[in-house]
């Protein structure tokens, strides 16, 4: 009953398809920490294309920030080219931002604002013109719900409310590629939804969005494609169906003990994780239908609480991806 | 595929709307800092009147001249300079760094915001002191050249002080040092030092706004000595700007 995990799950992922446009690619991209003794980012390819959106998945201190510092010039890598529709632009911000809006983990530039100047401010900076900012301005507040509290200073907002007004400033111009870190951190159901119908209406018209984002659940129905990150390097990227897929048939078995159960953890194969009294593993389908079935017409029954059988989800692969390095 | 083209914001837009963005915090950051200036300054001026008030003409133009400008020193340079530190400390230079503007137009901003919101307090402390000392109005309309280029050789001494340094502290420490210093150069007459102090003085580009002022508010103003150290304290402004500006850059790929 021992479960395999793969856990190379790497795709040639610095082109895009042939006749596809890329909205930005980065090719080899590295950078170390400063007075640190390994790299933050370990020669990380992508490509995201027009109408896509694209993900990066990882823990923290996986790197993802600093990829993402990197696709839009702020940080200059020790190595690697990022071009951005075509043309490179490694380390130069100024020259990216023509074409890229970039949502920082914070809006600490724009506390002193009101959520009206912000996006407006916002707007202007990115070339519009007075009238045009201000119309712009107002369409975003109504999209995102944010008209009540448009002149409301952002440091009086609560961390949500801010996040939500963040995301605004990052749609104000209207630029082909959104590059977005933790975009809906901290919102409520209601935002978050609002969010992700606001990213889908940009990737209908063609924007390409690369983002950060720690909800994997979410991020399961929302990304095209998806960036593993572990320890600054690449381990997976691809769909997330076909991610899923490589874990061939491998399902989730959950069970929930009244009391202690008269067998142990080892007698379930894989890598069983335990949280008072609820295990936890992966295994393949058969294996989980044969040990569902002992445990159920056996000893163990009368201690057994609650039990579930799920699919595999991006959850498992991100966990998978984790512990990749001991694996391989 | 579309070329990347350099296409920046226009200069005068990113100005005005770096300007408009930061008058919230100068209002809210700076209101109480601006009456602590005006304060300090008239106070000084009092003080100075009650011990010297019988001195030349010049020296009286001196004192007023400093206190007037120390003002602007106290917003556009030790504020400033605080500001721009905490922004850097907190990552909000990543939000200008990814706007398509030019990153002296961003910091030029940011010192007209500060200098502007130093006018209420120039005014009136000019206005208590030239009633203070009995000196001339004749040609108090220099005081508005010369608050505008201190406001530039402030604002980018400021922007200098808050962006070069690696730690919010050492900028707060310069921010200070540059106040002191102002203070000092503004508020000593020169008459009295010694003549190779008073030569180091004079030859201090933060005294150039300060000694054309003075001189206006005598009643036989050097014409040709105002408008050189004018000149010069403009000229000195924009080398402090386009080093707060390459400050600026390199704080963004730190």
């Amino acid at each position: 009953m021992v479960a395999s995990v793969p856990t190379e799950i790497t795709t040639d992922p610095a082109e895009p398809a042939p006749g596809v446009a890329a909205a930005c690619a980065a090719h080899g991209l590295t950078r170390g920490y400063r007075n640190a003794g390994r790299l933050a980012v370990d020669g990380v390819s992508f490509s995201a294309r027009h109408g896509e959106v694209f993900g990066v998945l990882g823990r923290n201190g996986a790197g993802k920030t600093t990829l993402l510092r990197m696709l839009v010039g702020l940080l200059r890598p020790a190595g690697g080219t990022v071009r951005i529709r075509g043309a490179e632009v490694t380390g130069q911000a100024a020259r990216a931002a023509a074409h890229v809006a970039y949502l920082p983990q914070s809006e600490s530039a724009l506390t002193d604002m009101s959520v009206r100047t912000a996006v407006e401010a916002t707007a202007r900076l990115r070339g519009l013109s007075r009238a045009h900012a201000r119309r712009q301005s107002g369409a975003l507040l109504a999209e995102l719900g944010l008209e009540d509290l448009a002149d409301a200073r952002m440091e009086r907002l609560s961390g949500g409310q801010r996040r939500l007004a963040g995301v605004a400033t990052a749609l104000a111009g209207q630029r082909p590629l959104l590059v977005l870190d933790e975009p809906t951190t901290g919102l409520d159901l209601d935002s978050r939804r609002t969010v992700w119908r606001a990213l889908d209406r940009r990737r209908a018209d063609g924007t390409a969005i690369v983002l950060v984002t720690h909800n994997v659940l979410e991020a399961e129905s929302v990304l095209d494609r998806v960036l593993v990150l572990h320890q600054g390097r690449t381990v997976a990227c691809d769909t997330p169906a076909r991610l899923k897929e490589r874990f061939g048939g491998l399902v989730r078995l959950q069970l929930s003990w009244r009391h202690t159960p008269p067998l142990t953890p080892a007698d379930l194969g894989g890598d069983v994780r335990d949280h008072e009294n609820r295990w936890s593993v992966r295994l393949p389908v058969e294996d989980a239908r044969r040990t569902l079935t002992e445990i159920l017409s056996g000893p163990a029954y009368t201690a057994l609480d609650d039990f579930s059988l799920t699919p595999p989800s991006l959850e498992d692969v991100l966990l998978s991806c984790d512990t990749g390095e001991e694996a391989r | 595929m579309t070329s990347t083209s350099r296409s920046f914001t226009p200069v005068t837009a990113t100005i005005a709307t770096v300007h408009t963005a930061q008058l919230g915090r100068a209002r809210a950051g700076g209101g109480a800092v601006v009456i602590v200036a005006t304060l300090q300054s008239l106070a000084i001026l009092a003080l100075l009147r009650g011990i010297g008030g019988t001195a030349g003409q010049e020296a009286r133009a001196a004192v007023v001249s400093g206190a007037t400008l120390t003002v602007v020193a106290f917003i556009a340079w030790n504020l400033l300079a605080q500001r721009l530190a905490a922004l850097k400390a907190g990552g909000g230079l990543d939000y200008y760094g990814t706007l398509p503007v030019r990153p002296a137009a961003v910091v030029l901003g940011f010192c007209t915001c500060y200098a502007t919101f130093a006018v209420p307090g120039v005014v009136l402390t000019a206005a208590a002191g030239i009633a203070l000392f009995g000196l001339p109005v004749t040609h108090l309309w220099v005081l508005v050249p010369a608050a505008l280029s201190s406001a530039v050789a402030f604002g980018g001494l400021g922007a200098l002080s808050g962006l070069a340094p690696t730690r919010p502290e050492t900028a707060a420490l310069a921010g200070q040092l540059g106040l002191t210093a102002v203070m000092f150069v503004g508020l000593i007459p020169p008459g009295p030092l010694p003549d190779w102090l008073a030569a180091v003085r004079a030859a201090m580009p933060l005294a150039y706004d300060i000694d054309a002022l003075a001189s206006a508010l005598t009643p036989h103003p050097d014409w040709t000595g105002i408008t050189l150290r004018l000149t010069g304290s403009a000229a000195f402004g924009a080398c402090c700007l386009a080093v707060a500006a390459r400050s600026y850059r390199t704080a963004l790929n730190h």
